[in-house]
């Protein structure tokens, strides 16, 4: 039992940062059918930033946080200044094979300058220290992982249902072409998008390296590829979805280690994939898909 | 290869790769292998991400599975002895020529893909990147955990020195033939067909899926012999040497080339090959200076990419032939100049 | 008011519009005809943005629009009510109407002209938290042009207003162009259905395969026996 509540712990912490990472996805793919294999990247960008903060600058660590948030989601919406919107209108493939440019550019960047070397980050003590409670091994962290990400998403749901550029993001993703002629400054409502996304993936990469301690150049991209494995088990451009497919893949992929035979638990990320395959297989539109991905 | 400037060329090219192998030294005979190799996986991948317009990003594991594949089927049994006790006895055993291991490889590449194909290809295209990627996770993952086969991270080293500069240029050969008339094809057009519009394609009576699974499944049973042909050329494979780099980088090779034309992505994979090794020079020669620059290649690369996506999208031969440029005027394929004029504000 | 000049559009090598020139003055109700494919959609798109034209220019009010982005052209007071069904089917309607007024600063004039698109339209008021993909056909007909007018526009873009509709909504559709008329909106009204446009518009034009062919006052075209013959049955 109490194993079964430890192994819960573990799926809730990870569920939340893929969650976290899972809803830029499906928001910039709404919008843009873009598939951006640069936004796993963002939580490494996160992650440098929060190590700065705290090591260099040694700034409290809700303002490194909130730093990493917002030098995240500035360099999402520079980089589709610059990249995505020269190519608005051309095939889909090519956004797609510049977000892979733009990942192995972030990937590089970092190795040039801060070498490949994993560096550790470290929490303050009072975060980081594990304790026993109730035959539980828990950190401060892990809570603060679960209410913050519940919070965030809580933000999030309300900016989108009830401000007016959130209603405009949510008619972008279903016809941009007629969202124009409402009047909407759509280039805006695209980079808020690409900052929000970046923002929530800067803040789940500190959690993640804050949680595993470590930071390097391919932090973020694995993570990443699985937040899109959770936003398509909740349907790809649903942001509720993203949310369930993140929490889903955290219990999917913490119980597949916990209660499959030793031997197999290396293949924990091999597991992810195909489960993937599996989902896109029996049902690709997710929990709740629109059944735009299929095919004409 | 029917005209007689055809087989002048083929005989000129034959004595230049003889000559090679036994004038040039190790390290040129070796970048010049590599060329070949590069050349064989960007022009099987230009099948998938330029004639039928998905974006594989498989390549990294086909050519895993493939490398692996050879590695295990030429080894020594007496070698295999040693570093592989637990193999089951048949694998154990077998000691096949070359020649079959390539074959061996590609088909057990194909294979990989035509079961990544089956959920993937009825989808929108973007669901097959994700899932090659995934499959090079998966593929790492495998190479990783399954010790009694693959030695795990230590990987496999001292396989046999089989790649001579003869087989890979003339795998390169048999592999741009065999794509080349491919895609020269009534099963060409149908991949064209399906990329320019896909319900179109599907009206005139293009089974869609079928066409796509056949240009992946042809792409990785290359992509499978690359990979052996490099992990006899460089003799050691590991997990980590599969990794998004190789992905990226061919992705590069054919989007730099120019996606659609296969005289592009050779010209892409030649190019890809020379410039990143020019640059690695650069990057140890500054290591002396105590501040080496690893990554630079990589993200000259990058930047070169982004810039052929924003000025040049169709790439250097912009989805035609070099043939076509020194026969003819260049034909207007439909849809080439899609958006140019009437570009939405999208 | 709008004055379009020597319009070229084309999509690829494939030209749309080859040389449009027409008129619409302040007050009127001018309607722009022709069959599927004619350029009709080709004209509304480029004057609010959405295609860059080839060459040519559009005046509206005196200023050129014509490199203007969409939605500087629509706070402008040019707004387009596009064609069919293109409400935001998962957005509500009280959503899809305060989308388009999105951009107006003005709160009580935003919560006068809700008021009036509510009394125009008393079923959206009933649907106003329902998901706007559950109207039928003539009640998103309705949130389209509810919506429009929630833009604040002073000329009006009507893209087919009366496609796919059952005669009853059709009349009442038009009936609420004649209003909007009445208040001071000026309009152009592109539609098949010729002899609706005819009987409403003060004067028309008529589109061929991207070219005007014919402009009259509307009561001279209904009587034209070119018209009667291509657009109106006979």
């Amino acid at each position: 039992m109490t194993y079964l509540l430890q192994q819960t712990v573990n799926a809730l912490n990870l569920g939340s940062i893929y969650a976290l990472v899972a809803i830029g996805l499906t928001i910039v793919y709404g919008i843009l059918r873009l598939i951006n294999f640069a936004h796993g990247d963002m939580m490494t960008v996160g992650a440098y930033v929060a190590l700065a903060a705290l090591s260099a600058l040694v700034l409290p660590v809700w303002s490194a946080m909130l730093l990493a948030m917002i030098v995240a989601g500035a360099i999402g919406i520079v980089i589709e200044r610059l990249a995505y919107r020269p190519l608005r209108g051309s095939r889909e493939v090519a956004m797609l094979i510049t977000s892979l440019a733009i990942s192995s550019l972030i990937q590089n960047s970092a190795t040039m300058t801060l070498t490949a070397q994993p560096r550790p980050l470290r929490l303050p003590a009072e975060l980081a220290r594990r304790f026993e409670w109730a035959g539980l091994t828990i950190a401060p962290i892990d809570g603060l992982i679960l209410l913050l990400s519940i919070l965030l998403m809580v933000l999030l749901s309300l900016f989108v249902k009830y401000t007016t550029i959130g209603i405009a993001m949510r008619a972008c993703s279903e016809r941009v072409w007629t969202t124009h002629l409402m009047g909407v400054h759509v280039n805006r409502v695209i980079a808020v998008a690409f900052g929000v996304s970046a923002a929530l993936a800067g803040i789940a990469g500190v959690l993640w390296s804050g949680k595993f301690g470590l930071v390097d150049p391919f932090t973020g991209f694995v993570p990443g590829l699985k937040a899109f494995v959770a936003a398509v088990i909740g349907g790809v451009g649903s942001i509720p979805g993203a949310m369930v497919g993140g929490y889903l893949l955290g219990f999917a992929e913490v119980f597949f280690v916990a209660f499959a035979p030793p031997a197999l638990s290396g293949y924990r990320d091999a597991f992810v994939f195909v489960l993937l395959l599996a989902i896109l297989l029996v049902r690709p539109a997710g929990l709740f898909g629109l059944e735009e991905g299929r095919r004409a | 290869m029917r005209s007689l400037y055809g087989w002048l060329a083929l005989g000129a090219g034959a004595a230049l790769v003889v000559l090679a192998e036994y004038r040039l030294n190790d390290y040129y005979q070796r970048v010049l292998a590599v060329v070949a190799i590069n050349v064989i996986l960007a022009v099987s991948l230009s099948l998938t991400n330029g004639f039928s317009g998905d974006v594989s990003l498989g390549h990294a594991a086909f050519m895993a599975i493939g490398a692996y594949a050879s590695a295990l089927l030429t080894m020594p049994a007496s070698m295999k002895l040693l570093a592989l006790p637990d193999l089951p006895a048949w694998l154990a055993r077998l000691e096949l020529p070359f020649a079959l291991a390539l074959l061996a490889a590609g088909v057990l590449a194909a294979l990989a893909a035509f079961v990544v194909g089956i959920p993937v290809l009825r989808l929108r295209g973007h669901y097959l990147s994700v899932a090659t990627l995934g499959l090079m996770v998966i593929v790492q993952v495998v190479a990783l955990n399954w010790q009694t086969v693959t030695r795990g991270a230590r990987g496999l080293n001292g396989l046999p020195p089989l790649t001579t500069l003869l087989w890979a240029y003339g795998w390169m050969l048999v592999s741009v033939i065999v794509i080349w008339r491919l895609v020269r094809s009534p099963f060409g057009r149908a991949m064209l067909a399906v990329r320019e519009d896909e319900l179109a394609a599907a009206c005139r009576g293009v089974r869609v899926v079928r066409t796509r699974m056949l240009a992946f499944v042809t792409g990785a049973f290359f992509a499978g012999t690359a990979g052996a042909l490099w992990a006899h050329l460089i003799t050691a494979i590991a997990p980590a040497s599969f990794s998004f780099f190789i992905t990226f980088n061919v992705v590069a090779m054919v989007v730099i080339g120019g996606a659609g034309s296969i005289t592009g992505a050779i010209l892409g994979g030649v190019l890809m090959t020379l410039l990143p090794e020019w640059l690695r020079g650069i990057e140890t020669s500054l290591a002396g200076s105590g501040r080496p620059l690893y990554g630079l290649s990589q993200i000259v690369i990058a930047l070169l990419m982004l810039l052929v996506m924003i000025f040049r999208p169709q790439g250097l031969l912009g989805g035609r032939e070099l043939t076509d440029l020194l026969r003819r005027p260049p034909p207007v394929r439909p849809g080439e100049n899609e958006g140019a004029v009437g570009r939405a504000p999208r | 008011m709008l004055h379009i000049h020597d319009l070229h559009v084309a999509y690829g090598n494939v030209d749309a519009l080859k040389g449009i020139s027409l008129e619409v003055r302040a007050g009127e109700i001018v309607a722009l005809i022709g069959s599927n494919g004619a350029g009709k959609t080709t004209t509304l798109s480029a004057i609010s943005g959405l295609l860059r034209p080839k060459r040519g220019q559009i005046l509206f009010e005196g200023v050129e629009i014509t490199r203007l982005a969409p939605y500087e052209i629509v706070r402008r007071g040019l707004v387009q009510c596009p064609e069919g069904r293109q409400i935001f089917a998962r957005l509500t309607v009280a959503e899809n109407l305060r989308l388009a007024a999105g951009h107006r600063r003005d709160r009580s004039a935003v919560a006068r002209d809700l008021e009036r698109v509510l009394g125009l339209f008393p079923i959206l008021g009933e649907r106003q938290q329902q998901i706007a993909g559950l109207l039928s056909g003539g009640e998103q007909q309705m949130l389209a042009l509810g919506r429009s007018i929630m833009s604040a526009p002073r000329l009006l873009l009507l893209d087919e207003p009366s496609l796919g509709l059952a005669p009853l909504v059709v009349e009442r559709i038009f009936q609420v162009i004649a209003d909007l008329r009445r208040e001071g909106v000026t309009i152009l009204l592109v539609e098949q259905n010729a002899w609706q446009a005819l009987r409403l518009a003060d004067r028309a034009y008529v589109i061929e395969t991207g070219a005007i062919t014919l402009s009259a006052p509307a009561p001279v075209l209904l009587e034209d026996p070119r018209v009667k013959a291509a657009y109106l049955g006979g």
